[in-house]
């Protein structure tokens, strides 16, 4: 039995000529919280489409709890719920007839419809067209859809578009409690790293169709080397005085030197050796890339 | 079977409020109401020509049949094929109905099969009205004789005709609109075709019940060449064309579904 809720194996994926996906092997671990990390059009809706069937992938490339999909795709679509792109909404049904149609078609009882939208806070807007709804508010029963069939997995392309700060952290909170109360998987897409950062357990980074980087958390910050950021006057002395003490400049700006943070003691001998050479130090701290910036270097890379 | 009826439903629960779904309803009521009307406000002239009663019930009949079978109908089910498959283009839903544990054939046969129930519901409304609201002028001009003629064979034949003529144009109607999203495609397409089918049907041309948009007004002028109006065969060249049209053509939709990648 595969530990997977999300196994590609060599997943290529071409629109005529145009290579969207090249090699793409993703692995979410089941109950994890995996965002989907890329630039706009690196390819991460597709692959949903492609999880989802929407799209065809060639055989023996995509399992979905240890199911290839082409084979399995009723099974599959059983146990996943999903919200891609725009949330697919009828403009001229309420929130709530939108929630009953999707019970119909699953056969589930109506009752879920009133359950969803309390969930996602839309209850007193349940009998309003939806398309008269702003953005976040059919984001919301989006995420409601996506949710009424219970289902082990959940797809969420980038869900958090268009909702304010209290709607962000509300989703997340919904997504950490669906994950640790009840056990589910959840591949969030997002072409911001700090929105994920918070909730995430594992991440894959995609550009232009290729997975730059998969694996925990954690192992995306110990990618993160930390430098120590020393500001002082004369910069240009200062930094040939470093260097000469065979010290590496990362990056030196009008007001700041970077070198890459090696000890405590090793800083502080760094501030002896320019304070008896005459120089003003004004302020010397540790500095650990924030996230997005690191993202950044990756994506920038292929 | 299950994942055919549920979807059948959910069609009629998404499209109970739309306007296709009430023109189906309204556009008989709204035509039988007009020309009962027309031969009550014009009782009299009518009277005085005198009509036996199955001439009279003729007379009233084809009043209603005239303008939809030529015109209307090619058009009605021009827009049904295109507001079924509307529904997913205007909300972009098409993803996620296909995301659904549902197979596909249900999903796409349960859209045609719910046009058919329109364009059924529709015809029968025609025929049913027709006949109660002969009967009603019959109760509100005492000197019309149609309650001495039963109309009901000839209504029902007329009408399951029309029914089956329509199912090609339909079916042509439903891929156009399946594969585009835009309202003027399909309907271009079908205007273009209905007029060359109004054309050709009216013409006599002899392989004019090989083009579907002709059916319905080759089932009109065909059976006016009857020598008894109420006896003339349902099954002819242009109900088999529609049918095979219909068959072939659904089968082929299919394809496209299972093919088609979901934008």
């Amino acid at each position: 039995m595969s530990n997977f809720a999300i196994e590609t194996v060599g997943l290529n994926f071409t629109f005529g000529r145009q290579a969207i996906l090249k090699n793409l092997a993703l692995q979410v671990p089941k109950g994890s919280i995996y965002g989907f990390l890329g630039p706009n059009g690196a390819g991460k809706t597709t692959t949903i489409k492609i999880l989802l069937n929407l799209l065809k992938s060639p055989s023996d490339q995509v399992f979905i709890f240890g199911k290839e999909i082409n084979n399995n795709r009723i099974a599959i679509l059983k146990r996943v719920g999903a919200l891609v792109e725009q949330p697919a909404i009828y403009g001229h049904l309420t929130g709530k007839e939108n929630l009953v149609n999707r019970c119909l078609l699953l056969g589930i009882k109506r009752s879920k419809a009133d359950e969803m939208l309390a969930l996602v806070g839309l209850t007193e807007a349940a009998n309003k067209k939806s398309k008269q709804y702003s953005l976040g508010m059919k984001q919301r029963l989006g995420i409601a859809l996506a949710l009424v069939s219970d289902p082990e997995l959940l797809l969420l392309d980038e869900p958090t578009n268009g909702l304010d700060p209290n709607g962000i952290i509300e989703i997340r909170n919904l997504m950490i409690e669906l994950t640790t109360k009840y056990n589910k998987t959840i591949l969030v897409s997002s072409h911001l790293l700090a929105e994920i950062e918070r909730t995430a357990t594992h991440v894959g980074i995609i550009n232009k169709g290729e997975l730059l980087f998969q694996g925990t958390i954690q192992e995306l910050q110990l990618l993160n080397k930390p430098l120590l950021e020393i500001e002082v006057t004369d910069i240009d002395r200062a930094s040939m005085l470093i260097e000469e003490k065979g010290y590496e400049i990362a990056t030196k700006t009008d007001a700041k030197i970077c070198i890459p943070f090696i000890s405590q003691t090793e800083s502080g001998m760094i501030n002896t050796l320019l304070v008896q050479n005459g120089f003003t130090v004004t302020s010397l701290s540790q500095q650990r890339k924030d996230l997005e910036n690191l993202f950044l270097d990756i994506t920038k890379t292929n | 079977m299950r994942s055919l009826y549920i979807s059948i439903y959910s069609e009629f629960y998404k499209s109970r409020k739309t306007l296709a779904f009430w023109a189906s309803i309204l556009l008989p009521l709204i035509i039988c109401s007009l020309i009962t009307f027309g031969f009550y406000s014009s009782s009299e002239k009518i009277l005085n020509l005198h009509q036996p009663p199955m001439i009279l019930w003729l007379r009233y009949i084809s009043a209603a049949l005239g303008v939809m079978g030529i015109l209307i109908l090619p058009f009605y089910v021009i827009f049904m094929a295109f507001s079924v498959n509307n529904i997913e283009h205007k909300n972009d839903t098409w993803k996620s109905l296909f995301a659904q544990p549902l197979n596909k054939f249900s999903i796409y046969a349960a859209k045609y099969i719910f046009a058919v129930i329109l364009i059924f519901l529709s015809l029968f409304l025609f025929c049913s009205l027709t006949f109660a609201f002969g009967h009603l002028l019959q109760l509100l001009v005492q000197k019309f004789n149609f309650n001495q003629y039963d109309p009901s064979m000839i209504l029902i034949k007329f009408y399951t005709k029309l029914f089956l003529s329509s199912l090609g144009i339909l079916s042509i109607q439903f891929i156009l609109s399946l594969l585009w999203g835009d309202f003027l495609k399909p309907m271009g397409i079908g205007f273009v075709g209905t007029i060359m089918g109004i054309i050709a049907g009216n013409v006599g041309w002899k392989y004019a019940y090989l083009i579907p948009y002709s059916h319905p007004s080759l089932v009109l002028s065909g059976s006016k060449a009857a020598a008894n109006p109420s006896n003339f065969p349902i099954f002819t060249h242009e109900i088999y064309s529609s049918l095979i049209y219909a068959s072939v053509l659904f089968i082929l939709g299919y394809f496209i579904v299972t093919k088609k990648s979901i934008k």
